[in-house]
């Protein structure tokens, strides 16, 4: 038997599906107080996100969603409570520590956030380029990978942001912000602005990368068919507080006010109509 | 190997080559991993077979799951028969991901030479200046066009934003301008009569600071300074508006962006620069007499007689006369350059730095041309 090499196990064992199976949330929200000036916009917020499962998070407009994400995240400052991602408290988190779990997440920002200076091959090898120390051959192949994962061509390799159309500007920036092997996925109302067809295969994709790379998605949207398609389950905001968590069945189920609103308002009923007929 | 768990160890098998990965095959140790299937490339292409055996895997991502991929292509393209055992189903998605990817090699980079790229770069620069020229006199020609429609229909002048404008290149710039154009004099003067003692012609430093100060360097040094103050922040806000298709909004609303947008701005500006050339004058004027009395002893009087009989109407209108074309050409650069901003931050931040540059490139032609064109007339 030859030994051609040997790696050590050590501390870099990441905080996934290796060893600390005995975490069995990828987020654990408690109490968090969070606001601006002098008013919290969210109040006592508890929130719990599994391990590999796709969480939608909904909540009117104005409510705060995009808060607890960027909360979550670490470019708002919390007032009070705690945030445990992976099992541990993100307040505790030494530097070292909290640069290893930042690289275990993946952002899509609602407008992409492609640094507009940089191609398309660039912006997805940034990460790569700045954390892992790949060769430059694997860098090309595993950045036209996740490229072709997330559906688009290689033809757009060399292009800038400002050339793209606003579905392809959230697929490069998904392809970034998948470009580290995430664990957990924020996605910040990814299909939004997208056209129907668009945003369904945008679901799709996103259900088959979460199942092929095992992700934890947390994804913030409005839209009814992403909920009903792709969310194992569902959060909902209001008042600075999740009011209702659960699988679709439960939201609908609710009898808050604004669920029913959501959920079996105008829009929703045009929905249910169509879909809840090839469901049955 | 209880600390340590090997990543690849190979064994031979009759004819076949068998791998036995294990351990975690993540982005972290691709270069190891990089460096191993390196090695089995090189010296496995005798066997007739390869097994990958995937059974101590204890993590995989995609970069592992392609470096996998890579190894059995190259073994296929190789005639080598490759296979996979001992995968844990739950990667098998992974696999099959990248086994459909990457199917043709990436594109190379375009690469040029540093003399070809420089060279490129001087071409395209040259004739990018004539289709700037081009782009200046189209501008100036919808500007006069719709300055007409404004004179036809005065109403249509809009007379708060050409004093908000006002207020923002005009008043705000004196306290600069005041501050620079008085250093300015009094260095010019100090100098002048540092040098010229040697030869006994302290007083001729009045002469030498009117005339220069009034004819030229008052105005483009107001002119130099303006450029780099408000002709950059008309390309930002010109190109940020550009940017968020404000300046289409306006457009659809049927609203002319250069009545709106441009007129006041280019408005403002050729008001407010005379002005400022004048004060600026004045307080270079002003320096230049503080430094002739504490530095070369003259009294103020004698200052002011000296200058009366040193400078004419002419010096000081040849000044003027200058500024509100300094002014226009200053205001088309920065507006041209603002319009041509598109999508990007980096595309906004080279379009300012462009019209600053040529703006001040151009006030220092034009300054020349003056020249020419007043000594012709004898002025």
């Amino acid at each position: 038997m030859v030994e051609i090499g040997t790696s050590s196990g050590g501390p870099t064992n990441g905080f996934g599906r290796s060893g600390a199976s005995n975490v069995e949330y990828a987020i654990r929200v408690r109490d968090l107080v969070v606001g601006f000036h002098e008013t919290p916009v969210l109040n006592g917020l508890n929130l719990d996100v599994r391990r590999g499962e796709v969480l939608g998070f909904v909540g009117g407009s104005g409510m705060g969603k995009s808060v607890l994400t960027r909360t979550i995240i670490g470019l708002l400052p919390k007032w009070q409570g705690t945030i445990e991602v992976f099992g541990r408290d993100l307040d505790q988190a030494d530097e070292e520590e909290m640069e290893r779990i930042e690289r275990h997440w993946g952002v899509l920002f609602q407008g992409g956030a492609l640094f507009s200076s940089l191609t398309v091959r660039q912006n997805v090898q940034f990460p790569m380029r700045e954390n892992l120390e790949l060769s430059r051959q694997l860098m090309e192949e595993i950045s036209l990978a996740k490229l072709e994962m997330v559906g688009l061509h290689r033809d757009v390799l060399n292009k800038m942001p400002s050339e793209l159309s606003g579905g392809m500007i959230k697929r490069v920036a998904l392809a970034r912000a998948l470009a580290l092997d995430p664990e957990i996925l924020f996605l910040d109302e990814p299909t939004s602005g997208l056209d129907p067809i668009s945003a369904g295969e945008f679901d799709t994709l996103i259900r088959a990368l979460q199942q092929t790379l095992g992700l934890t998605v947390f994804m913030v949207t409005h839209d009814l068919d992403s909920l009903y398609s792709v969310c194992d389950r569902i959060a909902a905001l209001a008042d600075g507080k999740v009011i209702a968590e659960g699988p679709i069945e439960t939201m609908l189920q609710s009898q808050h006010p604004w669920l029913k609103a959501y959920f079996h308002g105008e829009r929703a009923r045009a929905r249910t109509k169509t879909k809840t007929g090839a469901r049955a | 190997m209880a600390a340590e768990i090997s990543l690849l160890s190979a064994r031979i098998d009759g004819s076949r080559l068998v791998l036995d990965a294990g351990g975690r095959w993540v982005a972290d140790q691709a270069n190891e991993i990089e460096a191993l299937l390196d090695i089995v490339c090189r010296k496995g292409l005798r066997f007739d077979q390869i097994e990958i055996n995937l059974a101590q895997l204890e993590r995989l991502d995609t970069v592992g799951a392609w470096l996998i991929e890579r190894m059995r292509r190259i073994a296929t393209g190789a005639n080598i028969k490759a296979q996979i055992v001992g995968l844990n189903p739950r990667y098998k998605i992974l696999l099959d991901e990248v086994a459909i990817s990457n199917k043709e090699p990436p594109h190379p980079h375009p690469k040029k030479g540093a003399l070809q790229d420089t060279l490129e770069h001087v071409g395209m620069a040259v004739a990018s200046s004539g289709d700037d020229f081009v782009a200046i006199v189209r501008f100036l020609g919808l500007v006069i066009t719709s300055a007409g429609r404004v004179v036809l229909h005065p109403t249509r002048l809009r007379f708060t934003s050409i004093v908000h404008h006002l207020d923002l290149v005009g008043f705000r710039a004196v306290p600069i301008i005041l501050l620079i154009n008085f250093l300015i004099g009094a260095i010019l003067a100090q100098q002048g009569i540092f040098h010229f003692r040697k030869f006994g012609a302290e007083t001729f430093v009045v002469d030498m600071v009117g005339i220069l100060v009034l004819r030229e360097v008052g105005v483009l040094i107001v002119s130099i300074m303006i450029a780099g103050r408000s002709g950059s922040a008309y390309t930002a806000e010109l190109g940020s508006m550009k940017m968020r298709e404000e300046i289409d909004a306006l457009r659809v609303m049927g609203f002319d962006p250069v009545e709106v947008l441009i007129l006041p701005r280019l408005i403002a500006l050729i008001i407010a620069l005379p002005l400022l050339t004048f004060i600026g004058s004045m307080a270079a004027l002003f320096g230049g007499g503080l430094v002739s009395w504490l530095y070369g002893g003259f009294l103020p009087e004698v200052f002011i007689d000296r200058l009366r009989d040193a400078i004419t109407m002419d010096t000081f209108k040849v000044g003027m006369i200058k500024a509100p074309f300094m002014a226009t050409i200053i205001g088309l650069v920065a507006c041209v350059e603002g319009l041509r901003v598109e999508g990007s931050a980096e595309s906004l931040g080279s379009h300012t730095t462009l019209s600053v540059v040529k703006a001040i490139f151009l006030v220092i032609v034009l300054d020349g041309l003056f020249a020419m064109f007043f000594a012709a007339i004898g002025m």
